[in-house]
């Protein structure tokens, strides 16, 4: 470490103690980013021309002014970052841009299609929260200079996500669009703390697990060759699942509560290593599947849309598999190399801009885009995965391995459903689909893994150091 | 805890492969067949993207895509529609497209494998493909002629040029409007669907290749008559029992001549004799006689059984496979299972007009690209040669003395020798007769034609009506049309 030979150089000036002052530490994991984030920028805007070219057939300006805040915030972001996270990891914040740039210019190119323009087009609310949530991960990276703070906070967070998730069913803020109670309206802006409650549910998940872990690894009898949790052991697995049960009854949100739950299951068999663990939560969610799949409706008809999509009764029939199928014929329409940006009719797709906007942008990148996409997205959990590894507490390590799965199960939920490999369940494309409230909740668990992994570097530094 | 994040990476990268896979295969493995799902709306609207070459008769547009104001671009118009529409077919926007639309469909809309480097190019120059021209072997005056001269009846007419196959006549009555179906508003066109759907008439169907088949009644005693001259064992002279009614063997059916008498004088009757007055019994004897796998064989020879494309996909006519000798003596003037379109029997005539030889039909003249290049040329080829040039002659004589002084008098023009045989065909007991004529002028030297006249429905006059009265004289008009007399 260069900052080694600053101890070892010999004093120019022995006769004065050195003023003790934090050692001045290396910016080149911040060089790397900025030069990345340079790249980052570059496609983006890039993909927003081409969108013109295609769509419009000449350059314009207009959107271009707007995302110049965004350079700015970025930038903002970036500086901040040298003085308070230096060490942390340089591919983050680049892989977020691009998705988040390539997201927008997508929505864009819909939007052109549908001529919408001003506040009325979803680019610019897109640009907007991207601004708020760029701005989100600025304040969360200033403001937790450590994250072991977070963990004296475990329950208040448990209690913050469980009042986030209760805020939809409240009368009055709730509002449902779509048949799914998961927003809260305040004013002309529709919120979904669902997305935000996910990353509290992270931290007390983490927080609460590291305390418990011991008991929670006890087993008791043996079944089918499998060491099983004690019986009395039990209660917080009941305790989420009928928290996810909650979500999907009272909220119809297949998605989020399949997230909460498989969330859970992860980092319970992180902090105690028990596969029983998951082999329980696996059955209660098949015995909560099959239940809902009976009784509620909403359920059973994304059951049926998924496995019998092509039937034409069910193609047909009101919020039958007509979004499904046009989604696929998108991707089909794309192929290898996609119709190019712009050019495509992904337009045709309902809610091509939010829920199928991998199949949007499958249509005009093709193949090679969506697999250019799926392996930013596995960089980005890889290097997720990597800070939970390196983490020197169990806290950080739980908290990454948390964070970083969520983002991995939300993409599977939701490309998984377009691509009919499993059924639709209601989901945002973290970073690329049109919606505030997972791009502030991603951008904030982007803010908490630099942080880790910033941590993780510098603690490094100072074993080495010492 | 590192073990435990070792498997949890393995099950995450587990389910991204799962992603991968499943995109790969939509996208790839299995895009061509949703794209052939008729659901998938974007494989119709790429359709519109390119401007789709015209469909040209003698140099004019039968079909065309003019510039509009909408989302489409162009529309697809046609500007003498009731006239050409089976032939051009229609371009909708939901509800597919037939005819000449759909059979060159490639070419019109640029996407043909031999129009790779045009499609290169746009690619390269970003300007849009233009589709290619397709110019039609129909000639505007015949088709009209043939049109003119089957007004009132619901039928077809069929005109070929012998030695190149080229289909100079295609007409389908009633027809319908294209540019109706091309409209670019969706209840617009499904309404007209569904309405052309539901008229009795159907007349969305092209009768000359295409629709509910009908019995070839008499006019199928050609192709019995060339098995017989082919099979060597007869000549025109060969005589047959004369009665005036024959019960089939083993059946209580009878048949009888259409005059209900026996075929002319005498006790005997020659196969000349009664092909020029178009007799049943004699022609059920011969069938018998010959055995319905002789027949079937020279039948599939004509085309029979066959589905080809010309390059519309055309019906295949039927001679049934398997007959006893009752049923043999029924199919061996046209009735019992026996189906044939127009374009059939206007091969049989096609032959033996071209000394036996029988050229592939076709409707399509050339393909050239929108910067004039031939793309593709239409080049006459034989389809088969189903019987010899001597039989060919033998048999042109007796129509010709079928014209002159037989069943299909009312065909004769003055100055020409026509060669021709009616038909007149029964449907069931109570149903109108189908109306045939097929032959061919001038009988003699170069430059033949052949004509074949459906009239359904027994020309508006139900048993009343005969192929001599109705149908000879549809093409007799068309003929003196085509020979300019």
């Amino acid at each position: 470490m260069p900052t080694n030979s600053r101890v070892t150089e010999p004093s120019t000036n022995t006769g004065q103690i050195p003023k003790l002052r934090a050692p001045r530490t290396s910016q080149r994991m911040r060089n790397v980013e900025l030069v990345l984030i340079l790249g980052a920028f570059t496609i983006s805007g890039l993909a927003i021309l081409f969108v013109q070219l295609g769509a419009l057939g000449h350059p314009d300006a207009h959107p271009f002014g707007l995302c110049l805040i965004l350079v700015a915030l970025v930038a903002l972001l970036h500086i901040t970052m040298r003085f308070v996270a230096p060490q942390a990891d340089a591919l983050i914040v680049p892989i977020a841009l691009v998705l988040n740039g390539l997201g927008i210019a997508e929505i864009y190119r819909i939007d052109l299609h549908f001529k919408s323009q001003g506040w009325d087009a979803l680019a610019t609310k897109q640009i907007a929260w991207s601004a708020l949530a760029i701005g989100a991960a600025f304040a969360v990276i200033l403001l937790v200079r450590n994250h072991r703070i977070l963990q004296r906070y475990t329950y208040t967070f448990g209690l913050v996500a469980l009042v986030l998730l209760l805020l939809p069913v409240l009368p009055g803020i709730g509002t449902s669009i779509n048949g799914a109670r998961v927003w809260i309206q305040l004013g002309s802006l529709t919120f979904q703390p669902g997305e935000v409650a996910k990353i509290a549910l992270a931290i007390f998940f983490a927080g609460y697990l590291v305390s418990h872990r011991e008991s929670l690894s006890m087993v008791g009898r043996k079944f089918l060759g499998m060491r099983l949790p004690r019986g009395r052991d039990l209660g917080p697995i009941i305790a989420v699942w009928i928290l996810t049960m909650g979500v999907i009854v009272t909220q119809r949100d297949l998605g989020t509560g399949l997230l909460f739950f498989g969330l859970f299951l992860v980092m319970l068999y992180t902090a105690t290593s028990r596969v029983g663990w998951v082999m329980i939560g696996v059955g209660m969610i098949i015995v909560g599947a099959l239940a809902a799949n009976q009784f509620l409706g909403y359920v059973h008809g994304r059951f049926q849309n998924w496995y019998d999509a092509f039937n034409p009764d069910i193609y047909n029939a009101d919020g039958g598999s007509y979004q499904v199928v046009q989604g696929l014929f998108g991707l089909a329409h794309g192929g290898l190399i996609g119709t190019g940006l712009g050019q495509g009719m992904p337009y045709i797709t309902p809610v091509s801009q939010s829920d199928y906007i991998i199949s949007s942008l499958g249509e005009e990148l093709g193949l090679v885009g969506v697999f250019a996409i799926l392996c930013m997205y596995v960089l980005l959990i890889a290097r997720g995965l990597r800070i939970g590894f390196a983490g020197h507490d169990d806290f950080g390590s739980l908290l990454s391995v948390g964070l970083s799965f969520v983002i991995a199960l939300q993409c599977f939920l939701v490309i998984g459903g377009v691509t009919r490999l499993i059924p639709m369940t209601g989901l945002t494309t973290p970073f690329l689909a049109a919606g505030g409230s997972s791009l502030v909740a991603n951008w904030m668990i982007v803010a908490l893994l630099l942080r880790l992994s910033d941590t993780n570097r510098r603690e490094t530094r100072l074993v080495v150091s010492s | 805890m590192n073990k435990e994040l070792k498997r949890v990476a393995i099950v995450v990268f587990a389910m991204f492969m799962a992603l991968f896979l499943a995109t790969s295969v939509i996208q790839v493995v299995q895009a061509d067949n949703l794209a052939a799902d008729g659901r998938d709306t974007r494989v119709l609207y790429d359709s519109y993207k390119a401007r789709r070459g015209p469909i040209l008769v003698n140099g004019l547009p039968v079909a065309e895509s003019l510039p509009t104001s909408d989302d489409y671009k162009y529309q697809r118009t046609y500007p003498a529609p009731l006239l050409y529409a089976q032939t051009t077919g229609y371009f909708s926007l939901n509800q597919g497209i037939t005819g000449i639309e759909g059979s060159m469909n490639s070419y019109l809309t640029g996407n043909s494998g031999s129009q790779f480097l045009d499609q290169l190019s746009a690619i390269l120059t970003g300007r849009p493909v233009t589709g290619a021209s397709v110019t039609l072997t129909l000639v505007n005056k015949v088709q009209k002629a043939a049109w003119d001269a089957l007004s009132g009846y619901q039928g077809a007419v069929i005109v070929t040029e012998v030695d190149t196959g080229k289909i100079l006549a295609m007409v389908s009555k009633p027809s319908y409007n294209p540019n109706l179906l091309a409209s670019h508003d969706a209840n617009t066109v499904l309404a007209e669907y569904n309405r052309l759907l539901h008229d009795p008439a159907n007349p969305m169907i092209n009768r000359t290749i295409d629709g509910k088949l009908n019995p070839p009644g008499s006019v199928f005693k050609l192709v019995v008559t060339s098995a017989a001259l082919e099979s060597g064992k007869y000549t025109p002279e060969s005589t047959f029992p004369n009665p005036s009614s024959l019960r089939l063997p083993g059946t209580d059916s009878i048949v009888k001549n259409s005059s209900r008498t026996s075929c002319g004088p005498g006790k005997t009757v020659t196969l000349a004799t009664a092909l020029r007055l178009s007799c049943n019994i004699p022609f059920a004897e011969l069938g018998m006689e010959l055995g319905g796998k002789a027949i079937l064989d020279q039948a599939e020879k004509f085309g029979f059984n066959q589905s080809f494309e010309i390059p519309m996909r055309v019906e295949a006519s039927v001679f049934p496979q398997f007959l006893d000798e009752p049923q043999t003596g029924l199919a061996s003037f046209g009735q019992f299972d026996d189906r044939a379109t127009p374009l059939q029997i206007a091969m049989v005539s096609m032959a033996i007009a071209n000394g036996g030889k029988l050229m592939y039909p076709t409707v399509v003249e050339s393909v050239t690209s929108a910067d004039l290049k031939p793309i593709k040329t239409f080049s006459p080829r034989e389809y088969g040669q189903p019987i010899s040039a001597q039989t060919a002659a033998t048999i042109t004589q007796m129509m010709v003395n079928g014209v002159n002084n037989g069943a299909a008098s009312n065909a004769r023009i003055s100055g020409v020798a026509v060669a021709g045989k009616t038909g007149t065909a029964e449907n069931g007991s109570n149903n109108p007769y189908t109306l045939w004529f097929t032959g061919f002028a001038p009988a003699a030297g170069s430059h033949k034609y052949a004509i074949t006249v459906l009239v359904e429905n027994g020309g508006g006059m139900g048993q009343n009506g005969y192929g001599n009265l109705i149908a000879a004289p549809v093409a007799k008009k068309v003929l003196e049309a085509v020979l300019n007399k």
